[in-house]
This record gives C-alpha cells, structure tokens and sequence, in this order.
C-alpha cells in the first residue's frame, strides 16, 4: 500500500455555520484567546431576490505545492507524515515569511511563543490511532470528511469520486488537499 | 453582488495582512543605502587603485557594517521568536529568499570591512596598527596580516564588494517580490527596482560626506541617472499592475486612488524623486541650492518608498482583490 495522502473535505449543501469545528478546535488543540486554526465563511451572492448563500468552514489547506513550506528560511515549515503541513516551533523564528506566503490567510502567530501556529489536521489524532480529526468529530450535520486519499475505500476518497468539488483560489497554483463539495 | 462574512478575527492576518511594519521598511531602507555604498566604492576602487581620493570618501566605507548592523537590529527586532534567530544559520534553504539574504549577510560583512580597510589612508591604518600593537600583539599580527591580504587582493575585494552589494540591493526587493500571494510586490521589477534605489540612496548618503568637488559632481551626475531610471522602473511596474489581472489590478488600485495614492504620489514620487532630480538638474545649471538638499531628500523618498510599499502591499492578498475564490 502507498503512503498516506491525508485530505478534508466539507460539504457546502449540509455545513450549517455553527462555529462548532472553530470551538472543537479551539479546545482539542488548546489555541490562545482570540485566534483560531479554522473558521466559518459565508459568501452571499446574486441580486435580491434572487441570492444564493455558501457557507464553509475552512483552515489550511495543506498545499501539495505550499508556498509557505518553500519560502521558511529554518525549514520550520515543514510536510509531515500524510503530507500534513506543520510548523516545527522549535525551528520557528517567528520571521512571518509563511504569513506573506499564504494565499489563504491560514496562518497566524500564538503570542504566547512567538511561532507560527496553524492546522495540523490533527496529526497527533490521527497518525496515533485516532482516525478523526476534533472538528470533524463535533460536526453535528456531518459535513466534514477526513482521510487518506490513497485508500480508495476511504471515506473521503469515496466523496471526492461521488460529488462534484472544489478547491480555494486554484489560480494561485497550490494545488490543495481541502476540497469542498458542491 | 458578492458579500463575504467570516467569523476568523487572527491578530496579524484580519482585517488585512499586517505582520510587517516599520522595522521590515527600515532593513530594506538600511540594505539599499549599505548595497549602494558597496557597490559604488567597489566600482570606484576598480577605476582608481592609487588612493587618490578625498579623506571622507576614502573612510565612508565604515559605515557600511555600522548601517548593516543597525538593519539587523530592526530585523531582529521583527521576529517574534527572537532568540531563535540563529536558526537562519544552521540551513541553507534555496527556495526561501530570506535564507538567501541571510546567508549574503555572512559574506557582506567581511567584504565591506576588507573594502573600508583597502580605502583607509596609509597614515590612520598605521595610527591604528602601532595602538593595538600596544595592548594586543597578537591582534597587530593579525591586522598587518589581513590587511597585507586585502592590500594584494584589491581588486578582488572591490569585485566583491560590487557583487555582494548588488546580491543585497536586489534581495531587499526580492524578498517582497517572490511572495505570490501579494499581487502588489509579485512582480520581477520590485528587485531591479530596489536595487536602483538602493544605489540611488547609497550615492545620497556619500553626498553627505565633504567629498572633493570632483567626486561630488560625478556622484551627483550618477544620482540624476539613477533616479531617471527609478521613475521608469516605477512607471514599468504600475503599468504591470494596472494591466493584469484583477488581483494585480486590485493592488494596483492602492497606489491609484486608494489608501496609499497620496502617501506615495507626494513622498516618493514627489519630494523623493522628481523633487531631487530638479534641484541637481538646477545645482548643474549654476542655480543656488542649499547644500545636502537633494541628498536628503533622495534619502528620505527611498525610505518612504519602502515603507509604503511594505505597508501597502499587505493591503491587498487574493481574497481581499475580490479573485473568485472557486
């Protein structure tokens, strides 16, 4: 068997915007006040009547060409096991270079250390025998999907074969490993 | 119509990026002054080896490891994790710019100080050699010993110094330049374009000094050149942003009409640019103005550019630029 590929992906028609995954993760991973790994969009667009509303909950988006891995100048930004991106705090200079580099905005400084801090996708959970992640756990319409993309009986490599999907700014040339489903 | 809401509020990320401020603007500002002067004492080195030059230019190159290290202080001070700062030596990383400024550092320091060592009239080197010889032979050894190197490598000192000063001058704009995800400093002019203002501030700040008439009226000719290529380079880069997509067009809007239109418009294209060419243009043609002005001002437009720029460039990412998100 290949080695694992981790991806998320969350589904658009059932993601209701409760903020649970933002509390989830807030709790499993113990974030300082006021910040936050992932977060809720919601994007209304059309003109009156006529409007249609997404609502997403988004984080990382574990680039397969992440250009904050590719700009740390320590190698504190790294791609872990399954392709995870992370951040090695010890190698962490706080120099915000990985900030600039994300499109995404996903990144921020814990002030309590002065490193960069962002989604792991739980990696502590996951590649020790639990295989969910805390914001997925907590959905309660179900609507975020977690897995190894190259296990094909998986349930996220089943939803991503079965339903249309997405990714975030394509155009920025990342290439993702967070979809969303239409 | 297209709203977009989200609950996130990250210090640092939200309303807009704003991880870098004055500190980042004045490394950049301290690296083209340091560059400029490297390159510009490299070159005049190269041309006239027979130390024929006036006693204030011949020991200006010592500031180059005092402005550098002034630069460094700022760009310690910007890290969040300071004390982790020695990380950016124990890995060379090609991908990563700022590893690649860090580790030119390492070769600027010793190459300017061999550079203000070689122009140091004979007379304050030996002045210098016969105190340490007091207190620390073995220091006076070492002295006379690298400084006997230095003196039978000029030209390869000057070289280096031209080289590394222009690997500085162009990193400062690179380092804002490779960052895709902020259309307003991805562009391939950004290097070029700092690094001319670099020169351009670097030939500033010799003018600054009591050169001999001679030394002062080619730098100031230069300074005219360097800053009638700088405005072009400007021109070449809005008209990229204007003319691009709608993220480039997005960040072009900041210095068009947006926040920052007034700051750069009358700072760095006004009173930095257009405002000191006139007044050597004028000083060139027998008018009267006060010594130093044109000198200060070029200084003052140089650290204006980098400030607005830095500041102005985190104003505007991809999703902010209003680009599809899907």
């Amino acid at each position: 068997m290949s080695a694992k590929r981790y991806a998320m992906a969350v589904d658009t028609r059932t993601c209701v915007g409760c903020t649970a995954c933002v509390i989830a993760c807030k709790t499993e991973n113990d974030l300082p006040d006021g910040y936050a790994r992932n977060w809720i969009t919601e994007i209304a667009t059309g003109t009156f009547p006529s409007l249609d509303l997404t609502i997403r909950s988004e984080r990382c988006n574990h680039c397969d060409d992440a250009p904050c891995v590719a700009v740390c100048p320590t190698g504190a930004s790294w791609i872990g096991p399954g392709g995870i991106v992370l951040v090695d705090p010890d190698k962490c200079t706080g120099c915000k270079a990985c900030i600039a580099a994300c499109p995404y905005d996903a990144r921020f400084v814990d002030p309590r250390t002065g490193t960069v801090d962002k989604c792991t996708f739980c990696v502590h959970r996951v590649e020790n025998g639990t295989p969910t992640t805390a914001c997925q756990d907590i959905c309660p319409t179900e609507s975020i999907h977690f897995g190894d993309l190259n296990d094909s009986d998986s349930d996220i490599a089943r939803v991503l074969r079965t339903r249309e999907h997405y990714t975030l700014l394509p155009d920025a040339g990342t290439t993702p490993r967070h979809y969303y489903l239409k | 119509m297209q709203e977009l809401t989200t609950t996130r509020a990250n210090a640092l990320v939200d309303p807009v990026l704003h991880i870098w401020h004055g500190e980042v603007a004045a490394y950049l500002f301290l690296g083209g002054v340091v560059a400029g002067i490297m390159v510009l004492v490299g070159l005049s080195l190269l041309q006239r080896d027979d130390g024929g030059r006036s006693r204030h230019l011949a020991l200006l190159p010592w500031s180059v490891p005092v402005l550098l290290s002034l630069g460094m202080l700022f760009l310690w001070m910007d890290l969040e994790n300071r004390w982790n700062a020695f990380r950016f030596y124990l890995v060379f990383r090609p991908t990563s710019p700022m590893s690649w400024g860090a580790w030119i550092l390492i070769l600027v320091y010793p190459a300017s100080l061999a550079l203000a060592w070689r122009t140091t009239p004979a007379a304050i080197r030996e002045a210098v050699r016969a105190r340490i010889a007091r207190w620390w032979e073995p220091g006076e050894r070492a002295l006379v010993g690298m400084g006997g190197w230095v003196d039978r490598h000029s030209r390869a000192v000057a070289w280096t110094n031209v080289i590394a000063g222009a690997g500085l001058g162009m990193y400062t704009g690179m380092l804002l330049g490779t960052l895709a995800s902020r259309p307003l400093w991805n562009s391939a002019i950004l290097g070029p374009l700092f690094l001319t203002s670099g020169l351009s501030t670097g030939a500033a700040y010799m003018l600054l000094y009591r050169l001999g008439d001679g030394e002062r009226i080619r730098l100031a000719r230069l300074d005219m050149g360097l800053i009638a290529v700088e405005l072009a380079l400007i021109a070449v880069w809005l008209i990229g942003l204007a003319s691009g997509g709608s993220a480039t067009r997005a960040a072009a809007w900041v210095l068009l009409g947006g926040p920052y239109t007034t700051a750069f418009w009358l700072l760095v294209v006004g009173f930095g640019l257009t405002a000191p060419l006139l007044a050597e243009w004028m000083e060139r043609r027998g008018g009267h103005v006060p010594g130093r002005l044109a000198a200060v001002m070029v200084l003052a437009g140089g650290l204006a550019l980098r400030w607005i720029i830095v500041f102005a460039g985190q104003h505007v990412g991809w999703s902010e630029a209003g680009v599809a998100l899907f």
